[in-house]
């Protein structure tokens, strides 16, 4: 960690900038033809370096999002001298062999584009900041930026809530920037409910316009410049037991997990569910 | 309902005094607030005039029957009878009349008409029912909501509170904090009965507790008493000492204020030493032409012995201590007439609150915990928590708004567009050609430029719009939605419905499962409440203009699928439950 910096310097706009990098290879081999790795991976680079010239001590960390794992890649705080965002191109390497070969020998050919592990960057993001905050009383702003395509998982949803409501908790803001094909539903709960920015880019050859004018913004200056707002926020919800996406379903009244049939015991809490008349979780609708 | 097209009802009528009574022809015409009656003859002396506010009920006789009547009665036991011509006449009338009644009775007496409403299943204070009274005179919303649903009959008044209690703890701490002052006269000389002397000097109360009548009466207290004053206002402090040195109790009056000293000191403890007062040129007291507040300063101070400080009394110090006791208003809240009594009052409240004071270790661990993180010295600080925002119930109205694009989005949209991305690669290939890619960039380094600027340009022109075709919809302040935009009835109407439905489905869905014949007649009620309220959704929808039919619609949409699942569930359980009934004989 650097050293503590002195009031003075560190002003209203200095940020922690925590970037997640969709490395899904089925997600990218399925999109090559409208844009490629190494495209997406020139723009974003461009804008890591523009962040960190911004400010003398803005900080910049980028954690892959593989598909059997998740790895610090980048960070500019490390070493004697802040380092320039190329350098996180031999890890990035390293990190796509390791993930190689943690997946099984199954070939997975002609099946949909599976979901990458967004719940264990979102973690690994909100652990780094913590020990930011711990590490004394002045430090810079945090916030995170999922740039992100592969499909939701629905299997994660409640490791995904969870991070979001820490998030919001220690009042971090997740911003999202979708490249995929369609909207991501849990994107779209995690910018809303910590206050981030919600984006689905138009023209993909245009990302590094659209970080740089969008998400290069800091939080202070976010008070009074006006960001694109999503219209609607999907709310819907999955339930726990087959991680279907459902409308309405049963909760349990003790830790309100969600079940889309009657089932005899919670599998979060333990609870017991009464036979049909006394103590069954109440039937509630959830809105669409 | 008949009112909101009709403003008013013009109806032939006989007017009767009693139900044989043949009756007098003429015309009734009710508007909302009154009704008048105007006889065909002019000569006639029947001309009522009469205000729906004194009517307190209505009787009328049945459809198909010898007479259509109409009996509007009044508190004291008068009553109007009205004969029509036919039944669908009178019914129009009976109609008006009823909403007419529910009307002035809500606009003129809340209080009376909410105290007689609730049937009593639970044992409600005093307290507890002034609070609801007083949560819903200050909330027109919950009103509305309380009228159309207990008054209608539909829910309870404990279900209705029921979720409601923490609004009503809120309420009960809300008391006037404010406090009737006492007058600003300083120097009257009389002992006023409401202990302005005793409150202003605290030795001339403990003495007069001590003395009076004990070592002498009352009139001899206040004698000495003015005697002292008549010494103050000489400003002769020698003689003051020597009569003091006489009279022993005199000298009480005499002496300086221990008990003032005691609370100047107590306060100026409380005072917070983290206070940031900047001084400006306007406290400047130095070099203020005349000393003292602009009292003429005594210039022999300097020359009296010590024996003779104790003696004196400086002006400033008496009116300080007037102006704070001023300021602190009626410390005793009963009128006293017997000056001991008000006299021990004060004594008491006055050490009421030192012990409050003493005991007050909060207080002043609070008052520690300021102090130390205002003058912290950063190297010498123990790792703080950082911190975190509270946990909050969100307002639903966030969810309404957020709904719209929501609307009409089903199920099955996640499932198309899942179908979309297909990967024909193996994972091996995958991860070849990232791997690729990033030795790619490796080696060639960064595209240059790395952005076309035609790109750069139709990004920037295509944020623009974005944002202020937002602005234009949403308005300037992000807060607004679409609900601004649409006239002020439907938007009224609309969220009305919205709070109906909410407060009736999170009872509804609440009775579920159904297992006492209480749920279940409570499950129909609400249902049959919903189903009234169904059509007039729909009404609104097409009601409204075409340009903003969509918009409307788009809000609308998740109210009605509420609804319908609601009513689909109900139905459900209905044709188990009949099956179940029907099995039942069989099976045993």
């Amino acid at each position: 960690m650097s050293p503590p910096v002195p009031s003075k310097i560190l002003t209203d706009d200095v940020s922690l900038l925590m970037v997640l990098i969709d490395s899904n290879p089925h997600f990218w081999s399925s999109i090559k033809p409208h844009f490629s790795f190494s495209k997406f991976l020139s723009h974003v680079l461009a804008f890591l370096n523009s962040i960190l010239l911004l400010n003398q001590l803005n900080q910049v960390v980028v954690i892959a999002t593989g598909i059997n794992s998740c790895g610090y890649v980048f960070d500019s705080s490390s070493g004697s001298v802040s380092q320039r965002a190329e350098s996180l191109l031999p890890k990035l390497e390293e990190f796509a062999e390791n993930d190689e070969s943690l997946s099984e020998r199954d070939d997975d050919s002609g099946n949909g584009v599976g979901s990458s592990l967004l719940s264990g960057s979102l973690s690994m993001a909100l652990c780094y900041i913590q020990r930011v905050f711990r590490s004394g009383p002045l430090h810079p702003q945090p916030r995170i930026i999922c740039l992100h395509g592969s499909p939701d998982g629905p299997g994660q949803y409640v490791a995904i809530m969870n991070s979001i409501f820490s998030a919001q908790r220690s009042m971090v803001p997740i911003d999202s920037c979708v490249i995929g094909i369609q909207h991501s539903a849990f994107l779209q709960q995690a910018s809303y409910i910590t206050g981030g920015v919600y984006l689905k880019p138009q023209q993909l050859d245009g990302l590094f316009q659209y970080l740089a004018t969008v998400f290069a913004t800091d939080l202070h200056s976010r008070n009074f410049l006006q960001l694109p707002k999503p219209v609607g926020v999907d709310f819907r919800a999955s339930c726990f037991c087959h991680k279907n996406t459902i409308d309405m379903g049963f909760i349990c009244s003790v830790c309100l997990s969600i079940f889309c049939k009657h089932q005899k015991k919670c599998s979060t809490c333990g609870s017991i569910f009464g036979q049909a008349q006394t103590r069954d979780p109440s039937a509630s609708q959830q809105r669409k | 309902m008949a009112d909101k097209q009709q403003q008013v009802v013009v109806k032939r009528a006989r007017h009767k005094s009693s139900v044989k009574d043949p009756g007098t022809p003429g015309v009734l015409k009710m508007t909302k607030d009154r009704f008048t009656f105007m006889a065909n003859d002019p000569s006639s002396p029947v001309k009522l005039n009469v205000e729906f506010r004194t009517i307190k009920g209505h009787k009328f006789t049945k459809d198909g029957t010898k007479q259509a009547l109409l009996n509007l009665t009044q508190d004291q036991g008068g009553n109007y009878i009205f004969e029509f011509e036919n039944f669908p006449d009178r019914n129009v009338c009976k109609d008006f009349v009823a909403s007419a009644i529910a009307l002035s009775g809500e606009a003129g007496r809340t209080v009376p008409e909410k105290s007689a409403v609730p049937i009593q299943d639970e044992q409600l204070s005093a307290a507890e029912m002034e609070r609801r009274i007083k949560l819903l005179q200050e909330d027109s919303d919950l009103q509305k909501l309380h009228k159309q649903f207990v008054i209608g009959g539909i829910l309870s008044e404990a279900e209705f509170w029921a979720t409601r209690k923490k609004l009503l703890e809120q309420n009960y701490s809300r008391r006037p904090k404010q406090r009737v002052a006492l007058k600003n006269d300083m120097w009257s000389t009389k002992p006023l009965a409401d202990g302005q002397i005793f409150a202003e000097k605290p030795a001339v109360r403990q003495a007069y507790l001590n003395f009076v009548p004990n070592k002498m009466t009352e009139k001899e207290f206040w004698t000495k008493y003015s005697r002292a004053e008549y010494l103050h206002s000489t400003k002769n402090v020698i003689a003051a000492a020597a009569e003091a040195a006489e009279d022993e109790e005199l000298a009480v009056f005499l002496k300086q204020d221990d008990m003032l000293v005691n609370e100047a000191r107590k306060k100026i403890r409380q005072v917070d030493p983290t206070l940031d007062m900047e001084a400006d040129e306007g406290d400047d007291y130095m070099h203020l032409p005349i000393q003292d507040h602009g009292l003429p300063r005594n210039d022999n101070k300097d020359v009296l012995d010590s024996q003779y400080e104790p003696y004196r009394r400086s002006f400033s110090q008496h009116l300080n201590q007037h102006a704070a006791v001023v300021l602190q208003g009626r410390v005793i809240d009963v009128e006293l007439g017997d000056t001991r009594s008000v006299a021990e009052a004060l004594a008491r409240t006055k050490h009421a609150e030192l012990a409050k004071d003493a005991s007050d270790v909060y207080l002043d661990k609070e008052r520690l915990e300021r102090i130390s993180r205002m003058t912290e010295i950063e190297d010498l600080q123990a790792p703080r928590d950082p911190a975190v925002a509270p946990l909050s119930i969100k307002d639903p109205r966030d969810y309404f708004d957020s709904q719209q694009a929501n609307a009409f989005s089903t199920l099955g949209d996640t499932v198309s567009g899942a179908k979309q991305l297909k990967c024909s690669v193996s994972t091996r290939e995958a991860y070849c050609s990232l791997k690729e890619c990033i030795s790619e960039i490796k080696f060639q380094g960064l595209t240059e430029p790395t952005i076309n600027s035609e790109v750069a340009f139709k990004v920037l022109n295509g944020l623009a719009q974005n944002i202020s075709s937002n602005k234009y919809h949403l308005g300037r302040n992000p807060n607004e939605s679409i609900l601004d935009s649409l006239p002020k009835i439907t938007r009224e109407e609309l969220l009305l419905h919205w709070s109906s439905i909410q407060e009736l489905l999170k009872h509804f869905w609440s009775s579920y499962p159904i297992t006492t014949k209480y749920l279940l007649t409570k499950a129909t009620k609400l249902k049959d409440a919903m189903s009234q309220i169904y059509p007039k959704l729909q009404e609104i929808k097409e009601s409204v203009q075409s340009d903003l039919r969509h918009q409307v619609s788009l809000l609308v949409q998740p109210m009605l699928q509420a609804l319908d699942a609601a009513f689909a569930h109900y139905d459900a359980d209905v044709q188990n439950r009949s099956a179940r009934s029907g099995e039942r004989p069989n099976g045993f």
